[in-house]
């Protein structure tokens, strides 16, 4: 008890308190930010935002935009994970396809998604195709890599536990490597939806009709700075929200772990 | 259980193994012979690299011997088999299962029905007294619960050779002690033919109807020692003469070996 006593203030104030108090502090940076003359330009405050929420949703672009931009962050998801899986898994079991293949990864993985969107739409043509296979594209690498790793570190010893307790190559996968990569698997869930909306953005960039970051744009070509903010912030809230989601499968899922956080 | 006569459980004819890497061949084990009897308790010492842990594994069927062959009641082993189960210095505990469904695991791999597989898992448990942790996930165990648990799956399949590779050695001596005498109880009532590895001179003494020295790389066998001690050896026994002499010539054996490696 006397230890308590000592933890002193900040302990004692608990989680939600403090996150409260964040919040707090981002709308007093944001007032700040919103009455000097320069900043101000680009972060109206809260009224201007209310104000746009409601000029959007006459319009009848916000509904439009967001289910959009979702249709393709989740086809581009989808597909990324459907290949993620068995290109990470070939990876892991055969050699030649991992020395081969990996260096492709490594480097593709390491040009932002913005520089090649012009290039996909000139082969895909306008339209959805290019946005959900741009996603799909930045996806899959960060899924592959990450399900590698943990196909990679699969402890040895269980394989060899498994084998002696009578397991096939059949029952090894399904009953061990399986449920021994899930964590990982789960943590590319969690990159793969968090670079799946990042991506978004640029993938909406050329040619576009609607979505969240086409709309930024034509936002920004018409100065209409409060609509443009609004929707930068429910990008936020729709990438935190995901990830609040997938955190809580994971908890659920592989509770087992003896260490996690990745 | 000297004196009786038994079968040949296990004949180790001739194995060889050499490993072939980028720096040149290393000879792990230079031809081993060994008999080991029907419900022998069998102890291997040895220095660090001396093959000990190879052996086993090629008796498991985890790896195949360069030359030569291991055969189990006369016939000749070929890859892993539930005859002979393994327990490992690491647990290898399957970190996802419940402790029943660790110790199930096996026995549903031969398709045997939940009910079924579940009341055998729940006789070997209690056995190592873990009735109490049935539902319990492997981080939640200490090091000597876990090493419990994988010695009641891997009797839970019912080999008839039981293959240890340092399972105590990484618990704490008291720990190490109660699981030495838990071990040989079971091996009393189950009848079982035992190969255990171990660093400790004490523990093969507590523990094996014979204790084998291995000479160090190229690891082949260098003594075979009797201990006709009765069971169950209890820890007063450390302290007897008979106890200290076959510890001090055991040792010296392996100390003569560590040496060598050394060198």
């Amino acid at each position: 008890m006397d230890e308590k006593k000592q933890k002193g203030l900040i302990d004692r104030i608990p989680n939600a308190g403090w996150l409260f108090l964040s919040f707090l502090a981002a709308i007093l940076l944001w007032y700040l930010l919103s009455i000097n003359e320069k900043t101000g330009r680009s972060f109206p405050f809260v009224p201007s935002i209310l104000k746009a929420v409601q000029t959007v949703v006459d319009r009848g672009i916000l509904a439009e935009d967001f289910i959009s931009s979702m249709i393709s962050v989740v086809l581009g998801f989808a597909f990324g994970f459907v290949t993620a899986v068995p290109a990470a898994f070939l990876m892991a079991w055969y050699r030649p396809v991992q020395y081969i293949v990996e260096p492709w990864i490594q480097f593709i993985r390491n040009i932002p998604p913005l520089a090649y969107v012009p290039l996909v739409v000139i082969s895909a043509g306008v339209g959805r195709k290019p946005q959900v296979i741009v996603i799909w594209l930045a996806t899959f690498l960060i899924m592959t890599v990450t399900i590698y790793q943990g196909v990679r570190n699969v402890d040895e010893t269980l394989i060899k536990a498994a084998r002696v307790l009578g397991a096939k190559d059949k029952d090894l996968f399904v009953k061990v490597i399986f449920p021994a990569t899930t964590p990982f698997i789960l943590t590319a869930v969690r990159l793969g939806v968090s670079v799946a909306l990042t991506t978004l953005i640029a993938a909406e960039s050329t040619g576009a009709t609607a979505g969240m970051g086409m709309r930024i744009r034509s936002f920004s070509n018409s100065f209409e700075v409060a609509p443009m903010l609004l929707y930068i912030i429910l990008i936020g809230i729709i990438g935190i929200t995901s990830e609040k989601i997938i955190k809580m499968l994971e908890r659920r899922l592989t509770g087992w772990q003896e260490k996690r956080e990745i | 259980m000297a004196g009786e006569t038994r079968d040949i459980k296990l004949k180790i004819d001739h194995v060889e193994k050499i490993y072939e890497g980028r720096t040149g061949k290393m000879i792990a084990l230079n031809g081993v012979d060994l008999d080991i009897m029907e419900n022998e308790f069998i102890c291997v010492v040895g220095p660090s690299g001396c093959g000990k842990s190879t052996l086993l594994n090629i008796i498991a069927g985890l790896l195949d011997a360069t030359s030569g062959a291991v055969y189990l009641d006369g016939k000749k082993i070929d890859g892993t088999g539930t005859e002979r189960g393994v327990v490992f210095q690491q647990y290898a505990l399957f970190p996802w299962l419940t402790v029943l469904k660790n110790v199930m695991f096996g026995l549903k791999l031969k398709g045997m029905p939940d009910d079924e597989a579940k009341e055998i898992a729940m006789k070997y448990i209690k056995m190592v007294q873990l009735e109490d942790f049935v539902n319990s996930y492997p981080k939640e165990l200490s090091g000597g619960m876990k090493q419990r648990v994988a010695i009641a799956r891997a009797y839970a399949v019912q080999p008839e050779v039981l293959l240890m590779d340092e399972p105590f050695g990484a618990l704490d001596a008291q720990t190490r002690t109660q699981l030495q005498a838990e071990l040989v109880r079971t091996w009393q009532e189950e009848k079982k033919t035992c190969f255990f590895i171990t660093h400790d001179v004490e523990e093969a003494i507590i523990l094996a109807n014979r204790v084998i020295v291995m000479s160090a790389r190229p690891g082949r066998i260098k003594t075979i020692v009797d201990i006709d001690l009765p069971y169950p050896r209890t820890q007063d026994l450390k302290m007897e003469k008979q106890f200290l002499d076959l510890k001090a010539h055991i040792w010296g054996e392996v100390y003569k070996e560590y040496l060598e490696v050394r060198k």
